[in-house]
């Protein structure tokens, strides 16, 4: 008799109808968006305040570099020392003192610039003070050394390398820039997948335990078989709880952006900022179109097969485990010293994927962990935007579901001798022992 | 065929740990077997090879003539001594599920739950959570779905555990009547008063051995020791005891008795006879009380768990 289907059926519904299930998938995006709109909301009011700023220009060189705007005021000081200067400072409420001194020339100048204040300013105020400063005083030392300015700007070369694979198809530093998003993207998502629907799987099998259903369970159904439709059952689960995510993240952010006119999106941290400006002063000018191309410069088709694949076997492989836990164990606090061993090469290969993928795709250590089954869901999935070789892909994947059937071979003996054990926390040494019976 | 279940000589091993050794057991069609022993004995091990949860080792297990099979898990119901149910899903929806597992139809299950629900008077639970059940209730469900879909054979695990005595007599009855409808029973327990009760055949496993197996009726028999328990009326009953002190082996009795009476056990040895005694006493007393001892299941389960 099969009976995975009932089992997955009720995994299910049970999941699917928990309060708390329920709950969360309509709350998460809700609060998601909330604490988005905050920090909008409250980038926007750091934005609207107003700061002066005391300008002590002893050179007299730099006086027209500050100009007013919204949020920044300069408040210019006139004859006085700087000692003087501070002491004023005192009774305003000026947000600080920029002093300027007096110098014969521009490079002793630049490097005497100093900037007072109660607190330590933002990175991104003293960042546009800097750059203010930096065309100002590049220009005059231009002068100085009488450069013609003209024929300087005309001198500018911007290098940009074409890149092109011996089978034709270009690409550019901006693919570069996606293939990574796109790949570490798939990579997270696939690492809080397994942690979060692989805890759901192991806590569903300590329930049947604590509950004492399993035996009557298991003397209708073999006990792979209620392992498997535990882990089908709670990941159909899963991809339904994160479909109604996406969809309404999507409705939440239309309806947020039309209502509150404010754009979610455009919520710029500082350091965003200053990558930006890095960005824009080396010339590199990233236009929509340049992404949109670059997006569908990627290997699509094997990107999309890959990642449905990879996901599929990474997660039931790490699941396996999850369940296996959960059989060995009376309760979760006792999951713990268990959890180490899974959560590892997760880890691991979330770093691996982050730091070696993107210093270089096709290097030794990328490529070796996109074989070892452990991590290669993860790593895999963040190389193959950047074109794996096909053989490459399915050996990795063949290792992968060999990997996959050995782990739910072993997990499946863990389980069952596991849930008829009860009252007693099992060591490493007996679990092993387990798998012998 | 008289027999519903063969265990030929089933051997199970976890380890070094020998949980049973060459077992068998043969339980008659339409018999309530009484599987008894000590905590640890190998009893679960023995029912739970029997439901298939765990294959043995060595030896075979036949089910109505045929070798123990997939197939046959419709035709056992079980009730774990460790048992429960899902905590947070409706009584009637997971009535149904395990209804489904054991192979009934939804329709079919619905049907017979209904029939069940109200002959156990405990039909307005049908939406009720597990949760929200005594755990007497809870048990009243629980044995509902053991019995739900008619199996051949029943493996009843301490059945009367959680139940309060009405409760309790309400169960067995419901036990003997299944029986009586053709099911076989198996019935694991420490309480002796209902395997005296209930079963007609029993088999004893201590420490991973089967000791003793048969009718318990004939095992019963196979255990009188031929002792006698009496009730003397004497004038003089030191010199009364010391008299027969000096012919027989006895000992103090305990009964109830509306005169005061000596009580003693007395032995016989193997060929005197009841006649012979009575005849003996009769010159020395008056006898009020006169009746043998039939060892009971406890005192036969005490003996032999001691005595291995």
């Amino acid at each position: 008799m099969n009976h995975l289907p009932l089992i997955i059926k009720r995994e299910y519904l049970t999941k699917v109808r928990n309060k708390s299930f329920i709950i969360m998938t309509i709350l998460s995006p809700i609060i998601m968006m909330v604490l988005a709109g905050v920090i909008a909301y409250l980038t926007n009011l750091n934005k609207d305040k107003v700061r002066t700023i005391s300008i002590l220009d002893e050179s007299g060189l730099v006086q027209d570099v500050f100009k007013e705007t919204k949020t920044t005021k300069y408040h210019k000081l006139n004859g006085i020392t700087i000692d003087v200067a501070k002491e004023t400072m005192k009774e305003t409420s000026n947000y600080g003192l920029l002093h300027i001194p007096k110098n014969i020339n521009v490079d002793s100048i630049s490097k005497h610039i100093k900037f007072y204040s109660e607190e330590s300013p933002s990175l991104t105020f003293i960042n546009d003070l800097e750059n203010k400063l930096n065309r100002k005083l590049t220009e005059l030392k231009r002068r100085e050394l009488k450069i013609d300015i003209s024929k300087l700007e005309d001198s500018k070369v911007w290098v940009n390398i074409g890149q092109e694979n011996f089978s034709g198809e270009e690409s550019s530093k901006v693919d570069s820039v996606i293939k990574l998003i796109f790949g570490c993207a798939a990579g997270y998502l696939l690492f809080m997948f397994i942690i979060i629907y692989g805890n759901m799987i192991m806590r569903s099998v300590i329930e049947e335990k604590t509950s004492r259903i399993i035996e009557v369970i298991i003397s209708s159904v073999k006990p792979v078989q209620l392992m498997l439709g535990k882990i089908i059952g709670t990941s159909l689960a899963g991809i339904t709880q994160f479909v109604i995510w996406v969809i309404l993240f999507g409705i939440l952010t239309t309806v947020a952006t039309a209502i509150l006119g404010i754009d979610i999106m455009d919520v710029q941290t500082p350091q965003q900022q200053v990558l930006e400006q890095s960005v824009v002063n080396s010339g590199l000018n990233v236009e929509i179109q340049n992404i949109l191309a670059s997006f569908f410069n990627m290997p699509l088709l094997n990107v999309i097969v890959a990642f449905i694949f990879f996901f599929i076997g990474g997660y039931l492989l790490y699941s396996s485990l999850y369940a296996a836990i959960g059989a060995a164990v009376d309760n979760e606090t006792d999951t713990q010293q268990f959890m180490l061993p899974i959560l590892m090469p997760l880890i691991l290969a979330v770093y691996i994927g982050i730091f070696t993928v993107i210093e270089d795709p096709h290097g030794t250590v990328s490529t070796v962990f996109s074989f070892i089954p452990f991590t290669s869901p993860v790593v895999m999935l963040m190389r193959i935007p950047f074109g794996v070789p096909i053989w490459q892909q399915l050996l990795s994947f063949v290792i992968l579901i060999g990997t996959f059937m050995l782990t739910v071979w072993f997990a499946a003996k863990i389980y069952r001798v596991g849930i008829l054990m009860y009252g007693k926390k099992p060591s490493y040494k007996e679990i092993i022992k387990w798998i012998k019976y | 065929m008289s027999n519903l279940l063969e265990v030929n000589q089933v051997s199970k091993n976890f380890g070094d740990y020998k949980a049973l050794n060459n077992v068998s057991i043969t339980v008659p069609k339409g018999s309530i077997f009484g599987l008894l022993g000590p905590n640890g004995a190998g009893k679960t091990t023995l029912i739970r090879i029997i439901n298939q949860i765990t294959m043995p080792d060595f030896g075979t297990v036949h089910l109505d003539g045929d070798l123990l099979n997939p197939s046959h898990i419709k035709d056992i119901g079980y009730l774990p001594e460790e048992r429960g149910l899902y905590k947070s899903m409706k009584v009637g929806e997971q009535a149904l599920y395990l209804a489904q597992l054991k192979g009934l139809s939804k329709a079919e299950a619905k049907q017979r739950l209904k029939y069940w629900f109200d002959r156990l008077e405990i039909g307005d639970w049908w939406n009720k959570k597990i949760q929200e059940l005594s755990k007497g209730m809870a048990q009243k469900i629980q044995f509902v779905v053991t019995v739900l879909h008619n199996p051949k054979l029943l493996i009843f695990d301490e059945p009367f555990s959680g139940f309060d005595p009405i409760n309790a007599n309400l169960i067995k009855d419901e036990i003997l009547r299944l029986r009586e409808n053709g099911a076989t029973v198996i019935f694991s327990t420490h309480r002796m008063e209902s395997v005296e009760e209930l079963c007609d055949d029993i088999a004893l496993i201590n420490k991973s051995n089967k000791l003793i197996e048969g009718k318990l009726i004939d095992i019963k028999r196979q255990y009188k020791t031929n002792t006698f328990e009496v009730g003397l009326e004497s004038e003089n009953q030191s010199v009364l005891k010391e008299s027969l002190t000096e012919k027989f082996t006895i000992s103090e009795a305990n009964f109830k008795s509306l005169n005061d009476d000596l009580k003693l056990n007395i032995k016989l040895s193997e060929n005197e006879k009841a006649q012979d005694l009575i005849s003996f006493l009769n010159k020395q007393a008056y006898i009020n009380h006169f009746v043998e001892v039939i060892p009971t299941a406890s005192d036969i389960f005490i003996q032999t768990v001691q005595n291995n």
